[in-house]
């Protein structure tokens, strides 16, 4: 077995025994219950717990599977998660085919570009030729009602479900001397330290926040994202080893990518409250959508994929 | 024969199902009623041919079993593979619209409701093609409250299936459908016609999400 192959099976178990745990201690809470009383925050716990366990299990897969296995897990990903973005944005008929092309089009194509590693055209192909063209398309229908909203609101949709999730499988294409081979862990790395960063970031948020960041938007306390970002720069530090960064960088990394997680769950928060829904879909049991569980890795993953470009690339 | 058509009824059946659920994630939201094996009629709006296909494609399979779609004999009897799709994959009650024909569109869906089957319907008669969020509603709705009084008439909102699937568009995009099921209503005693058919409407217009479109 190569070692990427024994540290990502490391991984995975050791994700298994955090939900090991978690699992068990909600089944001790359960137990302690008298007969027919209910905890709807003890249930909601639970089937998070259970969600997990399917996605540790399916990304754990995955990344086992190495390259073709990640493609298909995020362009799945992605197809759900712009299923969901474009199921509450604003359209006419005149746009069928404009979003009929981004779902069979532009979406495969990316993910064809990045799988095989044409950086020069996966970078630009949705912010350039998506941006330009499928305007286009829809403006031939002849409908000017609402055209600007209804056109920025569809290249939102493509950039956050399309450009952003697919720069996670784009960083096994990034370069880095002396890391050929591994770097499908840089996924694990980003996915674990922001997922755990957002977790403690609720807890602690719920034990000791006071001062909201913005209310009447999100619970998400100052308190909270600050024991959440250094919770992550802990943790990334202590999987160092699966990252070309180092101790230091991979807590720099780490830090970042979990702030602009955080900030960037706030974004989300923004335009669920705007449209009037509380979650964007119903796909996860007691997450909500794609999007409700993977916004912070959504947003960091393109400062993430260019920052290690940058500076290690 | 008759039992490799069964099979495969079933077959295209499940596939129908599946197909569903993969492009629109189709749910069903039981907002005003339990989704529980009981006669019901199920009142839908009607914007696309892909209406009943999600309503009969989110119910739970012992209630798919029971229910049948009230259908057009004109739309399914056109070609061979909807002779075979509505009738038996459906079980669909065909009903000619013509008024010239002997056999009443009400007599076979009240044989069909004394035959114990729940029953969907899209009570505006035809595909709603406005910007109103119905059409007004044909009498048998009223007809069929009346003549069994005890059968619950659900109000069904079909939501997005116009974008999905507009009609003279020929790829449906896959966004989320979310089928809603509102709380039961009755004909009350000296209800009139007129008023029954507008509380009805109301009923089922309540359930639309506040979503734009």
């Amino acid at each position: 077995m190569s070692t990427t192959v024994n540290d990502i099976l490391l991984l995975a178990f050791a994700s298994f025994g955090i939900l090991v745990t978690m699992t068990f201690v909600g089944e001790v809470l359960r137990a302690k219950l008298a007969p027919g009383e209910v905890n709807p925050v003890l249930d909601t716990y639970m089937t998070r717990v259970q969600s997990w366990w399917g996605m540790v299990a399916f990304i754990g897969l995955a990344l086992l599977m190495g390259k073709i296995g990640v493609m298909v897990l995020f362009a799945f990903a992605s197809f759900a998660a712009l299923r969901e973005f474009l199921t509450l944005t604003t359209k006419a008929q005149a746009d069928h085919m404009s979003l009929a092309l981004a779902f069979f089009v532009v979406l495969p194509l990316q993910y064809v570009f990045v799988g095989f590693g044409l950086d020069r055209l996966y970078t630009v192909f949705i912010p350039v030729y998506a941006f330009l063209l499928l305007p286009i398309v829809s403006a031939l229908r002849g409908n000017a009602e609402r055209y600007l909203i209804r056109v920025a609101e569809t290249q939102w949709g493509l950039m956050i479900a399309v450009f952003c999730v697919s720069h996670v499988p784009a960083l096994m294409t990034i370069d880095i001397a002396g890391y050929a081979g591994r770097e499908v862990l840089m996924i694990a790395f980003l996915v674990i330290v922001v997922q755990l960063g957002d977790l403690l970031e609720y807890f602690f948020g719920r034990r000791i926040g006071k001062t909201r960041i913005a209310p009447g938007l999100s619970p998400k306390t100052w308190e909270g994202v600050i024991c959440g970002v250094v919770c992550a720069m802990l943790i990334g530090a202590l999987i160092n080893w699966t990252t070309p960064f180092g101790v230091f960088g991979a807590m720099a990394m780490a830090g970042l990518a979990s702030t602009v997680g955080m900030f960037g769950s706030l974004v989300f928060a923004a335009i669920k409250r705007d449209r009037g829904v509380k979650d964007w879909s119903h796909l996860i049991p007691g997450q909500g959508g794609f999007v409700d569980q993977l916004d912070s890795v959504i947003f960091a993953a393109p400062i993430f994929y260019h920052v290690t470009k940058y500076f290690y690339g | 024969m008759k039992f490799l058509r069964q099979f495969a009824a079933r077959i295209v059946g499940q596939s129908i199902r599946i197909f569903a659920r993969a492009i629109t994630a189709v749910r069903a939201d039981w907002q005003g009623i339990e989704p529980v094996p009981k006669q019901r009629v199920y009142f839908a709006n009607h914007t696309s041919n892909g209406d009943m296909p999600m309503i009969w494609a989110c119910l739970p399979p012992a209630m798919r079993r029971t229910v049948r779609p009230v259908a057009a004999a004109d739309y399914w009897l056109k070609n061979k593979i909807r002779a075979f799709v509505g009738p038996e994959v459906f079980n669909c009650v065909l009903v000619d619209r013509r008024p010239e024909v002997k056999d009443k569109p009400m007599d076979k869906i009240i044989a069909a409701l004394d035959e114990g089957s729940s029953l969907i319907i899209f009570p505006e008669g035809n595909r709603n093609m406005t910007e109103d969020p119905l059409l007004p509603f044909k009498a048998g709705l009223y007809n069929m409250g009346v003549a069994r009084p005890d059968v619950d008439l659900v109000p069904t909102w079909v939501a997005n299936l116009n974008t999905i699937m507009p009609k003279g568009e020929v790829i449906p995009l896959p966004l989320i459908c979310t089928v809603t099921f509102g709380a039961p209503i009755h004909v009350q005693d000296g209800e009139s016609k007129d008023d029954f058919l507008r509380r009805a409407s109301d009923a089922l217009v309540a359930l639309a999400p506040n979503v734009p479109s």
